[in-house]
């Protein structure tokens, strides 16, 4: 008999004001039993909705059940046959808009708490059965994957798998892409992305950091002279946008990745560290995604008093996960909610002082649908801070196919690659996760380095 | 890791490090650099490439001991390994057309103008050099200057070697003199690149600054390193190092650089804790 209960088995958490002064994981994770409680909760649908609502298909009612009973072995082989990186999934999709936004126990009441319960498998796995995978069979043949993001990690796997001879090439000193340097500790422990990065070293995988392709490399080079058979590009969408507004030139200004590198890659947050960080006690963070929220929450964690989202659209329009946006209210982030920054303020000596902001307005839906705010005249007002962290997006880094002929990129700098294969307009060229699709979710690029990887094995077996 | 083969302490405050990095080698040009680390523990800190070979795959770095990093960095040894030398960034100079061309080098700044006076050299461009130092016992890269220079003019703010006076002072009389630069070339402190543009500028000399912004990744990813060019922002680490002189805006820049004044100032005070701490790392 199925649990009627409304609501998820909650999720142990840090209390608000505890957590918000270190950098330690937010979410503590289930013990077994309240997995195995809320499993009950999962009315095992025939037709499977939650299923279609994830990008990579994972098998959600079958590893429920096998929670349930409590074979978490037999759940967490149905999870990655599907799935590659279940501790990062679990943690990290926005499952409100993804697999549990199908599930229809959402229809009243809340959803079957999918993400805690996949994450709470990979957790027990680690903990539990932590073997290395062995190195496969080599093939003979060689795949370049560059950079170390979801995308590449997921590709790197497959084809290690498969027995080819894999080699990662990332720009960073560290391997793991956006999972290390953009997200931080308390959202994902960076231990669980370098045991990732392990695995593929386990399984022959070479990664080689420091190697920034299009300077160091070219992608001809690597095909011609290193003897690479194919490549997958997975190079993330990592450029930083700024609003083009007066002050943004002062000392106190960041760009979101500039503030969270400091601070998730370099450790600014540990005395062991030589990485500066400015010391801010009010913090304006311009933008309403995960990235944003992550930087108001780091800001906080480095003692600012103030951290404040300043956020052009409403609450409803913010493309940050629900889960994250809920956390960093409880820890005392405010939210300045259509507001516009217009101007920067200088405090004389070339430092921040404040953030002028517009007052905005929904105004009538346009052809999406979407009501586009609007400004209201002469509503200026300041909000005195000392750091501006500017989070309104990131766009594919040039690097790459400015130095390849014969890639070709759209409008806003994605690689344009087949839809079947994930195959760039060079032959024997892939690509994948954001460096395509532009800036969007872990899932979504894991499903491209594996569709990537599919494709790659069945060109270079028919090559 | 990448392993030092070669050190030279050049004066008491700049120091020449030939390091073993055949990727970075093969591919560095004049005008290019590299960002090390020099442990886990280290901030990453962007350096000129000063020399390569090609063949033994090694890649010189010529800086200046100014604080934490740079100290630590001077305090390896030949044989010691360094965690991480990332390159080759930034575009190389472009020295399309030149016949004849005025490079300026303050200070540590000679360093990272010695390849370029070199390069130009090396395709027969006439090549005046200037270099201004505080005193006589800062001046380094005379030789090696003067090897590739056609006229050498040294320089020194107290006249304890060469001429008493600006690397500017200089400058403006040999255009005066009547000779006929297609560019200069100005690599030294802000303030240096600054004036030396602002020479320039009436007499319509085309003016190439390399600019030191604070970077970290160097690839186009944090905008740290954004500075204005035209009225525009450019990022130094990819769209640089070098700019036009009379386009860019020294002032910011100095202001840019000056945002972690206080915990460096800090940092270089403990730096001699770290050093015994590693020290001590090393003897366990
Ligand atoms: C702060 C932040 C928070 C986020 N939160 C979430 C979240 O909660 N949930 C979610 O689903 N998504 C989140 N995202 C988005 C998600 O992280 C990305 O969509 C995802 O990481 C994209 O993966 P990728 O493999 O395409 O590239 P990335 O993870 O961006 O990795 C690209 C890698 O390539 C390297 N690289 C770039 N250029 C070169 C080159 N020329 N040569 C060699 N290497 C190169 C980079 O250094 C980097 O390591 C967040 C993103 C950020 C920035
Ligand atoms: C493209 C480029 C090429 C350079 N080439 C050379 C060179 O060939 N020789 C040389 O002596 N110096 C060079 N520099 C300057 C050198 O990077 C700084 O002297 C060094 O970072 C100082 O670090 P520190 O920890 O020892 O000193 P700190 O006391 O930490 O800093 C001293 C000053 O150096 C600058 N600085 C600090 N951190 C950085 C950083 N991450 N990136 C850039 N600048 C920073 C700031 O202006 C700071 O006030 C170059 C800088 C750039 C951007
Ligand atoms: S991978 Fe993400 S979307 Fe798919 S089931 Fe797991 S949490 Fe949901
Ligand atoms: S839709 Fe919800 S209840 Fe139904 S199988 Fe999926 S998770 Fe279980
Ligand atoms: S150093 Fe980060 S963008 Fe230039
Ligand atoms: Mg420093």
């Amino acid at each position: 008999m199925a649990n009627m209960s409304l609501e998820k088995i909650r999720m142990p958490e840090q209390a608000p004001d505890v957590r918000n002064k270190n950098f330690e994981e937010v979410a503590l994770g289930y013990t077994k039993e309240m997995a195995m409680e809320e499993a009950t909760r999962c009315l095992n649908c025939k037709h499977k909705p939650c299923v279609s609502g994830c990008p990579v298909n994972v098998r959600i009612p079958e590893f429920i059940a096998e929670i349930a009973k409590g074979d978490f072995m037999a759940a967490y082989k149905i999870l990655t046959s599907t799935n590659a990186l279940p501790a990062v999934c679990g943690r990290v999709c926005p499952q409100e808009s993804q697999c549990e936004s199908k599930c229809v126990r959402g229809i009243k009441g809340e959803p079957v708490a999918i993400g805690r319960l996949e994450r709470f498998v990979a957790d027990w796995y680690m903990a539990n059965c932590d073997e290395m995978p062995e190195k496969p069979v080599q093939n003979g043949k060689k795949v370049a994957v560059i950079g170390s993001g979801p995308s590449s990690l997921t590709c790197a796997s497959d084809l290690a798998k498969a027995g080819y001879a894999v080699t990662v090439f990332e720009a960073f000193h560290t391997a793991g892409g956006v999972l290390v340097y953009g997200i931080p500790e308390f959202r994902l422990p960076k231990a669980i992305v370098q045991k990732e990065i392990d695995k593929l070293a386990a399984m022959g995988v070479e990664v080689m950091t420091n190697m920034v392709i299009g300077k160091v490399l070219s992608i001809d080079e690597i095909i011609e002279d290193m003897g690479f058979d194919a490549v997958f590009i997975g190079t993330g969408a990592g450029l930083p946008s700024f609003m083009n507004i007066p002050g943004e030139a002062l000392v106190g200004v960041y760009s979101a990745n500039e503030y969270l590198t400091r601070i998730n890659l370099m450790k600014a947050y540990l005395p062991d560290y030589d990485t500066p960080l400015r010391k801010s006690k009010a913090v304006a963070v311009v933008g309403g995604g995960n990235v944003a929220m992550d930087a108001a929450r780091c800001a906080k964690r480095m003692g600012a008093e103030k951290v404040y989202i300043v956020y052009r659209r409403s609450e409803k329009e913010m493309p940050a996960r629900l889960e994250e946006v809920h956390h960093a209210k409880e820890e005392g982030i405010e939210f300045h909610l259509l507001r516009n920054p217009v101007k920067i303020l200088d405090d004389g000596k070339g430092q921040v002082c404040g953030i002028e902001c517009l007052k905005m307005e929904l105004g009538e839906p346009d052809a999406s649908g979407r009501r586009s705010p609007v400004p209201i005249e002469g509503s200026n007002y300041v909000i005195d801070v000392d750091t501006v962290v500017m989070s309104i997006g990131t766009s594919p880094n040039p690097l790459i196919r400015s130095t390849t002929q014969g890639l070709e990129a759209n409008r806003k700098g994605c690689l344009v690659v087949n839809e079947e294969t994930n195959q760039t307009t060079r032959e024997g060229v892939y690509a994948g996760g954001d460096a395509v699709t532009g800036a969007a979710t872990v899932i979504l690029a894991m499903g491209a380095g594996k569709k990537a990887a599919a494709a790659i094995d069945e060109y270079l077996k028919n090559k | 890791m990448f392993r030092i083969v070669n050190k030279k302490e050049l004066n008491s405050s700049v120091t020449l490090l030939e390091i073993e990095a055949p990727f970075v080698a093969k591919k560095a040009k004049a005008g290019q650099f590299i960002i090390f680390r020099v442990d886990d523990y280290s901030e990453r800190v962007p350096l000129t490439i000063a020399d390569y070979d090609r063949e033994k795959g090694t890649v010189t770095i010529i800086f200046q001991k100014v604080g934490l990093s740079t100290n630590l960095l001077a305090s390896k040894e030949v044989g010691d390994t360094i965690r991480d030398f990332v390159g080759p960034l930034g575009i190389a100079t472009e020295y399309e057309g030149y016949k004849k061309v005025a490079v300026v080098g303050g200070g540590v700044g000679c360093a990272i103008a010695y390849p370029q006076a070199k390069a130009l050299h090396e395709l027969g461009v006439a090549v005046d050099v200037i270099a201004g130092f505080r005193n006589k016992d800062i001046v380094i890269l005379e030789e090696e200057m003067k090897a590739v220079a056609d006229n050498y003019y040294l320089m020194t703010d107290d006249g304890t070697k060469g001429e008493k006076g600006f690397v500017t002072d200089k400058l403006k009389a040999l255009i005066e003199g009547g000779n006929q630069y297609d560019a200069v070339i100005a690599i030294g402190p802000i303030p240096m690149m600054k004036f030396v543009s602002l020479t320039t500028k009436p007499f319509g000399i085309k003016t190439i600054v390399s600019l030191n912004p604070i970077m970290i990744d160097g690839t186009g990813m944090c905008g740290g390193c954004r500075v204005t060019v035209g009225g525009k922002i450019k990022f130094a680490c990819v769209d640089g190092p070098d700019f036009d002189g009379h386009e860019v805006d020294f002032d910011e820049l100095m202001n840019r650089n000056s945002i972690y004044k206080e915990q460096e100032a800090e940092m270089a005070k403990t730096h001699i804790c770290r050093m015994d701490k590693l020290a001590k790392e090393l003897i366990h």
